[in-house]
């Protein structure tokens, strides 16, 4: 159960080798969390992060799970639910793609959309199902500013991540009520392994910050999160630039 | 016996969750609930003054008991009432004052059930002379997980489990209580302010058993010399000759509308610290100094929660938190260092209320013990708070004190066989008596209970 102060006590990381994802967990085991199941492809990255995570005093288990397989999303997270209440599913499974490539080769295009998009609404239904089932619980997305406009250097990645936001954003107005949160996190240009070697954008965040942001937004029960929180009124601005202006803007 | 889906929270409006609510109207409904719950199990909830989560259940069913509210027998010779669990403390006043009797022990909101009560096993500000709530029980009926009714009564271990036991054991269906003879509804009090901590531990240690009730509202934002500054008020009931020969005729009457006093007007918690401060300051100054055989009706001196008003109650956006410990006798270095460590956090306390316990009652998760017991809110969404209590809870542990189930809703379940040492009993009493856990809360899921 989550306690007065939304810190939950078992938390289900989706993309269970995401920076964000193991920043997060790092915090609420310092909290509340005793108990971390990690969801990913099996790889020895996988097992690492769970093992650091367990040095931390949490149980720690890892689950084969693949975003792009959505047939099995049915049947491995359902069965994870049955052992036990889940208090928190974060949703922290992307690719960022090469957009270079993947406008030549429209299937690895596709992979982008897939995983980012079809791969988390699958993941995110059947978790909400469950979550609403034992009446209580948050599910966290991780969207991104680039799904709030699509811009020339990312927009296969964008548009995949704004698929998925609107996507959460529905979800959470449809489980209102029903105990159930949803929170749409939407980080800027993070400094990850994910984005290692590209070029920084302004009010570039890291892992850590946005673990934070996610940490106080579960207090506040907040459904739209923007890591930094300058963000917001950046895109809300940037959002509504003409388009043949915003071609000329030097962080398109 | 009407059915819906809700989402419920306590008092504190903190961590809602979604469950079934079933409104029984008679014993035979309750037990169809218990009998048909589904896997996420049963909780009985009553009027929602549990701070805590104690009376929800995430994904399972809730008992709504405030339509079992008979009253079904009141021997004014004797002094016994036999009530519905769902009847309120407040009805139940009402009802036995005007025969000259009076509820041995009424926590500081009438608005709570007799089954709420017995479930979180409540006190009042006379604990020292009269024990807490289920003291004071003399039989109940008990609906167990098997959906039978059992006559539970004092001295059997099923009662010591039920009594405090957070309706883990069953859903209490109705009790027999003992009452206390009075000659009027007034209250004669005596007020005295103290300027520090150890002078309002003095006064409240020196109230002899002519004044049975006592409690202190201690200025949690006052520092330097006046850290842990009080006003203590010590009553009685008042005899019919002290009263005006006016009051003299309607002596037994109970009169409930409460006059709003000037904190009530203003929630507390609303408050950014300073204005807190200086309204604290400002009660503290208001208060006489010292003043003896001040005549005020039962709301006034024994229910301060209800005359806040109602939107007033969970302050700030995400609601509040209260914590309430104990420590024992010989422990008030903890104390001090507790009340230190809040003043000197500026934390906007309300409610803050300092008391004396006696010996405390047969119930394993009861919460009374014998010493004293600081009680707050806070408002949830100051930053840093969570730490905090997580840091009180550790201090309270060390000094073998406890924190108070019914109006936890963020404790550690770490340090909780150390606060509850009969905790394994009323484990192994559940395990026995209910194997597949029909009776769940989210607090029992939260603490493991």
């Amino acid at each position: 159960m989550k306690d007065a102060f939304g810190a939950p006590q078992s938390l289900l990381v989706l993309g269970g080798t995401s920076e964000i994802g193991l920043a997060t967990a790092r915090r609420l085991i310092a909290r509340r969390t005793r108990t971390v199941r990690l969801a990913g492809r099996p790889s020895p990255a996988l097992e690492r992060a769970a093992a650091e995570l367990r040095e931390l005093g949490a149980d720690v288990r890892t689950v084969a799970f693949d975003a792009l397989d959505s047939a099995s999303h049915e049947e491995v997270l359902g069965k994870l639910f049955t052992e036990g209440d889940i208090d928190m599913v974060l949703l922290a499974f992307g690719v960022l793609g090469d957009q270079a490539r993947d406008e030549e080769e429209p299937l690895s295009a596709v992979r982008v959309a897939q995983t980012n998009y079809t791969g988390a609404v699958s993941a995110g239904l059947v978790c909400a199902g469950a979550l609403q089932a034992q009446g209580h619980g948050s599910l966290v997305v991780l969207s991104s500013v680039a799904g709030e406009r699509a811009r020339r250097a990312d927009f296969i990645y964008g548009s995949s991540k704004a698929g998925l936001d609107a996507f959460a954003q529905g979800l959470g107005d449809a489980l209102h009520g029903t105990g159930v949160h949803v929170m749409v996190v939407r980080p800027g240009f993070v400094r990850s392994r994910m984005t290692a070697g590209r070029e920084e954008a302004p009010l570039a965040t890291t892992p850590a910050a946005v673990a934070d942001a996610i940490v106080a937004g579960l207090r506040r029960g907040a459904e739209t999160v923007w890591v930094p929180g300058a963000l917001r009124v950046v895109m809300s601005a940037l959002r509504h630039v003409p388009r043949p202006l915003f071609r000329r803007l030097p962080v398109r | 016996m009407s059915v819906d889906t809700v989402s419920l929270s306590g008092w504190g409006r903190t961590a809602p969750t979604t469950a079934l609510r079933f409104r029984p109207r008679t014993y035979e409904d309750a037990a169809l609930v218990v009998r048909g719950r589904g896997p996420r199990g049963v909780v009985a909830r009553g009027l929602g003054r549990a701070h805590g989560d104690a009376a929800q259940n995430a994904g399972g069913s809730v008992i709504d008991m405030t339509a079992l509210d008979r009253i079904r027998a009141v021997d004014a010779v004797a002094g016994t009432v036999v009530c519905d669990a769902g009847v309120s403390l407040h009805r139940l006043m009402g009802t036995v004052l005007p025969l000259g009797w009076f509820l041995p022990v009424t926590p500081a909101t009438r608005q709570v059930t007799v089954g709420g009560a017995i479930g979180s096993d409540v006190h009042g500000r006379n604990h020292r002379t009269a024990g807490s709530f289920a003291r004071h029980v003399r039989a109940l009926e008990l609906l167990t997980a098997d959906g039978e009714v059992r006559t539970v009564l004092p001295g059997s271990a099923l009662f010591d489990a039920t009594a405090g036991g957070l309706g883990l054991t069953g859903v209490i269906l109705s009790a027999t209580l003992g009452l206390r003879p009075v000659t009027s509804s007034l209250m004669s009090v005596d007020t005295a302010r103290a300027n520090d901590l150890d002078e309002a531990l003095a006064r409240l240690a020196a109230c002899g058993d002519r004044t049975p009730y006592a409690a202190a509202w201690i200025d949690l934002l006052a520092r330097g010399r006046s850290t842990g500054r009080a006003v203590v008020t010590r009553g009685e009931h008042a005899p019919l000759d002290a009263l005006p020969a006016r009051a003299r005729r309607t002596a037994l009457e109970f009169r409930p509308g409460p006059l709003p006093t000037a904190s009530a007007l203003i929630p507390e918690g609303l408050l950014g610290r300073t204005p807190a401060a200086l309204l604290n300051g400002l009660r503290f100054r208001g208060s006489p100094a010292s003043r003896s055989g001040e005549p005020q009706g039962i709301s006034t001196f024994f229910h301060p929660m209800d005359a806040a008003p109602r939107w007033g109650r969970a302050p700030g956006r995400g609601g509040s938190v209260q914590y309430q410990f104990t420590v024992g006798h010989g422990q008030e270095e903890t104390l001090h260092r507790i009340v230190r460590r809040l003043t000197l956090r500026r934390c906007p306390a309300f409610h803050a209320v300092l008391k004396r316990f006696g010996e405390g009652g047969p119930g394993w998760l009861s919460f009374p013990a014998p010493g004293w017991t600081l009680s707050f809110g806070l408002p949830v969404g100051l930053p840093g708070l969570a730490r905090l209590l997580d840091g009180l809870d550790e201090e309270v542990a060390a000094a073998g004190g406890r924190v108070c189930l019914a109006k936890d809703a963020r404790l550690r379940p770490g340090l909780l066989a150390a606060m509850y040492p009969r905790l394994p009993e009323f484990r192994a009493l559940r395990e026995e008596l209910d194997p597949a856990g029909a009776f769940r809360s989210d607090l029992s899921r939260r603490l493991a209970l």
